[in-house]
């Protein structure tokens, strides 16, 4: 577990290094996320430590949201003054997305099954 | 209040403002005790325990007149392991790599489509309605899983908090459409409706496609991983071109 453990603070380690030398945008343990993902792959899938460490993780990962949610008590006055733009910025986006990527996806993942269907 | 508490209660209570103990163990009790109320109520969209925890721990510090920095003293170390967690996301994608493959050029293109897609008309229209930059900018990655989605924000100068709290009403509002959306839209194959509820409304709207559907959660899962990586590259380029 400890080791698992270490793995992915590892990976975190070397993205986050990358990511302060080059300047990228992209979040440190996201490129973290890339580099096991591509070890994975190369080496045929994750030892049962780390898949039932990374399981723990993920299982809880409803916790790890609440200390940075919780800051919202000292965004209060900007969500107040600026409910009507936020909620109907995540109400039109939120039915566009779901639309566009639905109906994209149905048409061309069943495009993809033709070949074998024929 | 504290000038109503006896002296010594109040040296304790003084004291334990400063150690990261009582914001640590006060955030995993409210946490033990959202997930019972969530299992009670039969876990409802609006039960969610991240939701609950996040409003009764908000209501907590307002009355008890604590500032978030003397919670976040505590709280710093559930708040550090985001990181890890976020790396472990690769683990049930590796999971799903044989789905990825099969499909990958239909899974890369409507993705990165509807993705894209969501962030900027929700970052047009709340420009449009007057919001200032900060609010903009924490709209943008509000489809993505929320420790990488505070990250983005953080990159790009948003308000992470804020981020969260959009990220959370997303997904809420989300799982509770996304079903009569795929009617509507007659988006009947399963693949397609979780990887559309993954991309827009992540874990929240993938864990009811689970329930659903094994494929729609498996095709909702990747999308949540592919999403955070597409957003994270795509999204400062988006920021540029609109001038947000």
């Amino acid at each position: 577990m400890v080791r698992a453990f270490m793995v992915l603070l590892l990976c975190q380690l070397a993205g986050t290094i990358i990511q302060q030398a080059s300047g990228l945008p992209v979040p440190g343990p996201v490129l973290g996320l890339v580099m096991l993902l591509v070890y994975l792959i190369r080496t045929g899938g994750p030892s049962p430590h780390l898949r039932d460490t990374a399981n723990g993780f993920l299982k809880n990962l409803g916790l790890l949201f609440v200390p940075a949610g919780v800051g919202v008590v000292t965004e209060l006055k900007e969500l107040r003054d600026n409910a009507l733009a936020i909620s109907m910025g995540i109400v039109v986006s939120t039915l566009l997305g779901l639309v566009v990527t639905g109906v994209l996806m149905n048409w061309l993942a069943k495009k993809n099954l033709e070949p074998e269907n024929a | 209040m504290h000038s109503l508490l006896p002296l010594p209660f109040f040296h304790v209570w003084a004291y334990l403002q400063t150690q990261p103990l009582l914001g640590l163990t006060v955030t995993i009790c409210v946490w033990e005790g959202a997930l019972l109320i969530d299992r009670w109520a039969g876990h409802l969209a609006l039960t969610n325990p991240t939701v609950l925890s996040i409003i009764i721990l908000a209501a907590l510090l307002l009355s008890t007149h604590t500032s978030y920095q003397a919670y976040f003293t505590g709280a710093v170390y559930i708040h550090f392991l985001l990181g890890p967690a976020t790396v472990a996301l690769a683990v049930p994608m590796y999971a799903n790599w044989p789905a990825i493959k099969q499909n990958f050029v239909a899974i890369i293109v409507s993705l990165t489509t509807g993705s894209m897609l969501t962030a900027t008309s929700a970052m047009l229209i709340a420009r449009a309605l007057g919001a200032p930059k900060v609010v903009v900018i924490s709209l943008g990655p509000k489809s993505v899983t929320t420790p990488i989605a505070m990250g983005i924000a953080q990159n790009l100068g948003g308000q992470p908090p804020l981020t969260a709290v959009f990220v959370m009403v997303t997904a809420m509002f989300g799982t509770l459409v996304c079903t009569g959306v795929f009617r509507l839209a007659r988006v009947e194959d399963w693949r397609a409706r979780g990887l559309a509820a993954g991309t827009v409304a992540h874990g929240l709207a993938t864990s009811r496609m689970l329930i659903l559907n094994q494929t729609a959660g498996a095709f909702g899962g990747l999308a949540i991983g592919l999403n955070g990586i597409i957003t994270s590259l795509a999204l400062p380029l988006i920021v540029s071109i609109f001038g947000f």
